[in-house]
């Protein structure tokens, strides 16, 4: 299969791979798909708690290229946004910037979970109810 | 300077030896007459070719070169052979015995003789890919007429062991076959001494052509017969009809030839060169080599790397042709069913590689092999959550992990 020249950068310069640390209240982790599938991602998400604003982005993922551009693409795009806007990324849009044939869909409807996953686990830690919305919806 | 990228993938396909297209050379162009032109030089030249073709591929298997019969490839020598004892022994018996690791010319060839109202008895292997002698014995009954166990596997290089099969097959009365596509120029295989009263093989696994292959009948002790699976004009003793394809036979004797001279030298070098590949690899945590490396084919490594996802992995080695144990064809992976029947878990399937050595392989290429997998495992690992996990001494197994 030929992937895009976005995806290839992606995968060999991965942005923002690595661990914040999950004990922080400001740090909501989301952590999705399953190993027998062929893809598990790791999103996590620091929050400035007072601006609500997410200040840094972090990811670790086991699968395919796309599956690791996707959530490479997601922490670039999720630093600077607030938890609103960032609730409001669709995975369509992802499909668009790493141009993902429709095998790949997958991989970037993974990344919107890993994306809402956090967000909630941000919320259940701050008190706030669990988005019904955001749960998995495959 | 190295060329890339490096071809590890020789169990897929050989690359022609140059002396063999050397060989083949005439016959494509001035010796183009048909074998079975009995009245002209141009027919006579040609089977004078084949003849003596037959005569390289007997010397080395050490059968009778009357006891080769030319195919289009190790496919259609499966087919044949399978359907065609189905089909001539179908008085005796309509029982035939296989495992579950063959290749599919042979696993689909069974589905296709159950259609036909056979019945398949398919044998498990255990952990290294080997049957068991035992389960063999138990499964065989008056009906056996054929058991089909390949010599050597096409993923893990696994050598099953042909000669106690065999002789279980003999006693029991029913026939042994064995699709030696893997194995035969790359190991001493004797059809005499192995006990083979068939075997399918092709010349483009051996430096040979692609298109042409043979499958050994044996002529006495017994004089094994199959049915034609295709009619016209009765070549090949009436076993196999169509033109014989002259360059391609003249390709495949002289790659016999060739693996019977070199075969000790090769063996020896590529031994040496796979064992120094698989070592290396090795010291990554966590990897582990797939199939007996005890009984294996000299020129085979197959190497699962946990914790790293196999159509990534495949991305990272770039630089390197070699097939990976997912068949990613579709947005779900398929994971290989020749690991998985060695009981090897979807995302150990899923995480290996295949290298498969060649006669022109060099150690310069290994050396590059060695350190670009060892920079992709890495890489993805430091990428990878489960590594991360593992290293922290999660229990990955205890995890509720989100099925989509």
């Amino acid at each position: 299969m030929a992937y895009s020249d976005k995806v290839i950068d992606h995968y060999s310069n991965p942005r923002n791979v690595g661990t914040l640390d999950k004990s922080k209240k400001n740090v909501g982790t989301g952590l999705v798909g399953a190993p027998e599938c062929g893809d598990v991602m790791r999103l996590q998400i620091e929050v400035d708690e007072t601006t609500n604003t997410i200040t840094d982005a972090k990811f670790k993922t086991f699968g395919c290229g796309s599956a690791i551009a996707s959530s490479s693409l997601a922490t670039e795009w999720l630093k600077g946004k607030t938890v609103d806007e960032a609730l409001a990324i669709d995975n369509m849009e992802i499909v668009e910037e790493l141009a993902l044939p429709p095998v790949k869909i997958h991989c970037s409807v993974l990344a919107e979970d890993a994306i809402k996953s956090a967000i909630n686990d941000y919320r259940v830690k701050n008190g706030l109810a669990v988005l019904e919305e955001a749960k998995s919806h495959h | 300077m190295l060329k890339l990228p490096i071809y590890l993938d020789n169990n897929a396909t050989t690359p022609l030896d140059p002396r063999v297209l050397e060989a083949m050379m005439p016959y494509l162009t001035e010796v183009f007459g048909n074998a079975a032109s009995r009245n002209h030089p141009f027919g006579w030249a040609a089977e004078e070719a084949v003849d003596y073709a037959r005569e390289q591929i007997a010397a080395l298997i050490n059968c009778d070169p009357k006891e080769i019969i030319f195919t289009s490839g190790a496919t259609e020598s499966d087919n044949l052979g399978i359907k065609g004892v189905f089909e001539m022994y179908s008085q005796k018996g309509n029982h035939i015995i296989t495992a579950t690791t063959e290749h599919k010319a042979v696993l689909d060839t069974c589905k296709h003789i159950e259609k036909l109202g056979g019945r398949v008895t398919y044998l498990p292997v255990d952990a290294e890919g080997l049957i068991s002698l035992a389960d063999l014995e138990a499964a065989m009954t008056p009906e056996t007429i054929l058991v089909t166990i390949m010599y050597g596997n096409n993923e893990t290089g696994t050598i099953q062991p042909i000669r106690e099969i065999a002789a279980i097959a003999h006693k029991h009365g029913a026939l042994f076959m064995t699709d030696g596509t893997q194995a035969v120029g790359k190991i001493p295989v004797d059809v005499i001494a192995d006990g083979i009263d068939l075997m399918a093989f092709t010349a483009h696994k051996m430096y040979g052509p692609k298109g042409v292959g043979a499958l050994y009948v044996r002529r006495k002790n017994p004089r094994v017969k199959v049915t034609a699976q295709m009619d016209g004009g009765g070549h090949e003793r009436g076993m196999r009809s169509g033109t014989l394809n002259v360059p391609g036979i003249v390709g495949l004797g002289k790659a016999c030839e060739l693996a019977r001279l070199e075969m000790a030298a090769d063996t020896e070098r590529l031994s040496k060169m796979r064992d120094r590949l698989e070592k290396e690899l090795l010291t990554l945590e966590e990897s582990y080599v797939n199939g007996s490396r005890e009984h294996r084919l000299p020129h085979v490594a197959n190497i699962s790397f946990k914790y790293v996802e196999g159509e990534g992995l495949m991305m990272g080695v770039k630089d390197l042709a070699v097939s990976s144990g997912s068949a990613c064809t579709s947005a779900s992976l398929e994971p290989s069913y020749v690991l998985k029947a060695l009981g090897l878990s979807d995302d150990l399937a899923h995480s290996s590689l295949r290298f498969g050595l060649s006669r022109f392989t060099t150690d310069e290429q290994i050396d590059y092999a060695i350190n670009h997998v060892k920079e992709a495992v890495t890489k993805l690992r430091e990428m990878s959550p489960l590594w991360e996990m593992f290293k922290e001494g999660i229990d990955l197994s205890k995890i509720e992990w989100a099925e989509h």
